[in-house]
Parts: C-alpha cells; structure tokens; sequence
C-alpha cells in the first residue's frame, strides 16, 4: 500500500474538519448563523488560550485526573474484591450477579442529589459518585476473567498440588488479569465520565464546573473552547488507558 | 467454572439468599434511620420512604412528569438512532469513510455528554426540545458506531445473493444488510437508549420545568428526602424495566429469525 493510499481516510477526515470549520466561519461572518447562538471557530481557537491563562485550566484539569485516580483506587480495591468474593461463594454469585448487571444498566449518576444531601456539595460527592457509577464493570469483568481460566491450566495446578492460597496467585490471578484490566478500564472511564458531568451539574470543582461558569456567564467562545478542551482531555484519556491495555495484554 | 449448575441444583438455595440479603439490607437501613447517627432525614425509615412511594404514585403530577421524560427519551432515541443508523451505514459500507470518519466517532463516543448542555439550550432554548437534542446527541455514537461494525460482519455470501438477484440499493439495505445487522443494531439500540436516558434526566435535574429529572431535583430543593427515594426508585424500577424489554424483544427475535 503507498503512503498516498494509507494516508487518505486520515487526510479526507482532517480535510473534513478543516472544511466545515472554514464554512462555518464563513456562513457566521456572512450572517447566515447568528453569532450569538454560534460563535466564530477562529473566536473558539483563540479563547482557548484564555481559558488556559485566566481559568486556571491546569489546576482543573489536574483536580479532575485526582478525583479521577481517588475513585480509580476505590474501584479497584472494592470492585476486585467483591468479584473475588463472587467467584469464591457460588452461591453469593447466583443470588447476586444479575443484580450486578442491572446495577451497571441503570442510570446510577441520577442519584447525584442523594449524594449532595450525603456529602455536601464537596469533592467527597464527587468522588463518589464515579466510584458508584463505575463499580459495576470491575466486579463483572474480575467475576468473568476469574470464571473463563482454562481448565488445562487449573489442572496443570492441581496436578502440582497448589494450595488453594498458590493457585490463586500463580494460575488464577494471571490468567484472569486481562479481561479484569478491560474491566478496570471501563471503570476508570465511566468514573471520568460522572465526575465531569457531575462537576458540571453540582458546579463544583475541575473541568466540569469551568464549562458551566463560562455559560453562565455567557461567554460563548469561552464555552465552546472549553467544551472543546474537555473532549481533547477525555479523548486523550481514552486512547491512553487503551494504549496501557494493549501493553498489558499482548495478543 | 460456571453458574449453571448452582443454579439448577439449587434454585430454591438461591431465592433464600436473595430474600436474606434483601431482608439484612433493609433491617440494616432501618437501624440506620433509627439511630440518630446521621442527620435527620437523610436516612429516612421504611416507613416514610413507603407512604411517599404511594402518594407519589397517586399524584396526577406524577403521571404527567412521567409522560414528558418517556415522550422526550422516546423522541430522543428515534432522531439519534435513524441519524445513528444512516451514518452507521454509510461508514460500514465504505472502507475509504470508515477509516476516515470512524475514529472521530469512536474517540467522541465515551465524552461526557451532558456537558454539551449549555450549547443545547442555546440552539434549542430552555424547553423539552433541548434534552431531546443531548439525549439524541448520546444515542447517536453506540448506535452509529454498532450498525458500522455490524455492517462489516455480513457475510459476503449474502451479499453477493443480493448482487447476483441485481438487488437496488434500497432493496439491499432493506432485504440484505438491515436483517442481517439485527443483533449489532439491536445492541446499539440498547445502549443508547440507557445512554440517551441518562443524559435526557440529568439535562432536566439541570435545568427544566418537568419530567422526572425535576421531580428529583425538586425533591432535593425542598430537602423531601422520602420523596426524593421514592422518585429515584421509581426510576430505576422504570430503567430496568425498559431494558429488560429491549433485552427480551432481542432475544424474542433472535430465536424467531435464527
């Protein structure tokens, strides 16, 4: 395949954006979009240098990552130990894991008031309001990497009489550590996506609440860029941990 | 290792286990309520959760609020998924697209949604229309990002049926590559509208006049605590249920076609 070929989907999808952005520009300066409803995209790409400067961007984005990491822990330590107790107790696991999958399926980050009546309107809210939300994928995903260990291999334990504590650590764990990284993953994700939703909601906070001062304040290109910025940093989060889980798990 | 056999040897085990957890976690929040170790009302007992439970079942209002949030999902699910669908067709059956326009879509998808809002209310205004447009906003990208994926997994055998019996275009995404797509379509569909319902709720917790979002955050202004419970059990029974649905109709189709 020739450089031309391979670059092409990626030229057309940039030359897209670039293309639209340049219309826009030009439909807006003509009049044909208000510009109070849509700013100019030239406007958005210079706020962006002031939102860094005068909305202390870097403070926000690094509050945002802690709360992110705090309720990344705690996904982490609880979601992998309910899963293990799970996968021990088969009878918990009968009784319990649909409830799990329901849990995962409902809209958990509506119950954000009942955690500001909890809490306060604190950085505690929104911590845990991402662990709630994001605990769900971690135990079902540690529950089906721990369920889906080949036989072979817990027979290859067994025929080397493991005690149980043995083959936990040396056959179960690894083999189950893949999917339980897909698992911790999406949890990290999901906890990103309330805690920035959240902080936009409670205003209060990193990025989230940044996005919500500006509109209130009616600073448009303000708004836009820092809608802007926030997509960059989830999108930027999202291709990072998945650069970490193909690096954990070469297929 | 699996569920199976626990499961059919001991059903009757199950259910008692069920039944206990529910029944410790119940004692355990009424001693809570009861305790005086948190601020009044923010546990509230059984009791109190109970009779708001029923009088906001008994509430018109309720029914009205009801009706706007499902009408809004509803109308949010079918202008994100028909646009989810054509650009999930359109992406699925072009390499040269895909390739270009697919990563946007697969790297925008998990972006939170709901900061989107201020942008809404400012094309769409204050009313419903603006939850439908983020509620449509979120549906669209699983649904899209599914029909693409589905697409490319037809098996070409059909395809080439559809070509040798010189099939149109529209007879070919009728007859070929919608029936074939169904299980990823459904999928999608699924997760959208769990998606698309989290975002239309949290748009009306945010700002709006009706629909079970404020009926929540009207719970908290007031600091009604039982009534606040008892909305969000409303809704999640309510969330549940709606999945449960698409959950079955899938499998209902499924065996029906397989």
């Amino acid at each position: 395949m020739s450089v031309a070929t391979r670059m092409a989907p990626a030229t057309l999808g940039l030359g897209t954006l670039v293309v639209v952005g340049a219309a826009l520009e030009a439909l807006i300066r003509g009049g044909a979009i208000n510009r109070y409803i849509v700013p100019l995209p030239s406007q958005v790409l210079l706020a962006f240098e002031r939102i860094v400067v005068e909305e202390n961007v870097v403070h926000r984005f690094l509050l945002t990552t802690a709360e992110t990491l705090v309720a990344g822990a705690l996904i982490t330590i609880v979601g992998v130990a309910l899963g293990l107790l799970l996968n021990r107790v088969h009878l918990l696991r009968a009784a319990c894991e649909t409830w799990v999958a329901a849990f995962a399926s409902a809209p958990i980050v509506l119950m954000y008031p009942l955690f500001l009546v909890i809490f306060g309107r604190s950085a505690v809210t929104i911590v845990m309001m991402g662990f709630v939300a994001a605990l769900p994928p971690v135990i079902l995903k540690t529950l089906e990497g721990l369920a889906a260990t080949r036989s072979v291999l817990v027979n290859v334990g067994r025929s080397f009489n493991l005690t149980p504590a043995q083959m936990f650590w040396k056959i179960m764990l690894p083999a189950a550590l893949p999917t339980m990284f897909v698992g911790l993953r999406l949890g990290l994700i999901f906890a990103m996506i309330n805690i920035v939703g959240v902080e936009f909601l409670i205003n209060f906070g990193g990025l989230g609440q940044l996005i919500n001062e500006l509109a209130e304040r009616y600073d448009l290109p303000g708004t836009y860029a820092a809608i802007g910025f926030v997509v960059l940093v989830s999108v930027l989060f999202f291709y990072v941990t998945e650069r970490i889980e193909r690096w954990l798990r070469p297929a | 290792m699996t569920i199976g056999p626990v499961v059919g040897a001991g059903f009757g085990r199950v259910t008692v286990v069920r039944v206990a957890i529910i029944l410790v976690l119940l004692a355990a929040w009424e001693a809570l309520a009861r305790s005086g170790l948190l601020f009044r009302d923010v546990v509230p007992t059984l009791s109190a959760i109970a009779r708001a439970f029923v009088t906001l079942l008994l509430q018109p209002d309720f029914y009205t609020n009801l009706g706007w949030t499902v009408g809004e999902i509803a109308l949010a699910l079918l202008v994100g998924g028909v646009s989810g669908l054509l650009v999930g067709l359109l992406l699925g059956g072009s390499r040269l697209l895909g390739r270009a326009f697919e990563p946007y879509l697969y790297y925008l998808g998990p972006t939170p949604k709901i900061i989107f809002f201020p942008v809404m209310i400012m094309w769409f205004g204050v009313g419903p229309t603006s939850k439908v447009a983020l509620g449509a906003l979120s549906c669209f990208f699983p649904i899209a990002l599914s029909t693409a994926a589905g697409m490319r997994q037809i098996d070409a055998v059909l395809i080439r049926v559809g070509r040798s019996f010189r099939a149109t275009t529209s007879e070919m995404v009728t007859k070929i590559y919608l029936p074939a797509m169904r299980e990823p379509i459904v999928n999608g569909v699924r997760l959208g509208l769990g998606v698309a319902m989290i975002a239309t709720l949290l748009a009306e917790t945010k700002l709006s006049n009706r629909g079970f979002g404020y009926l929540i955050i009207q719970a908290y202004s007031t600091f009604d605590m039982p009534r606040m419970y008892a909305v969000l059990i409303a809704l999640f029974a309510l969330a549940i249920a709606a999945n449960a649905l698409i959950g079955r109709f899938s499998a209902y189709r499924a065996s029906r076609f397989r």
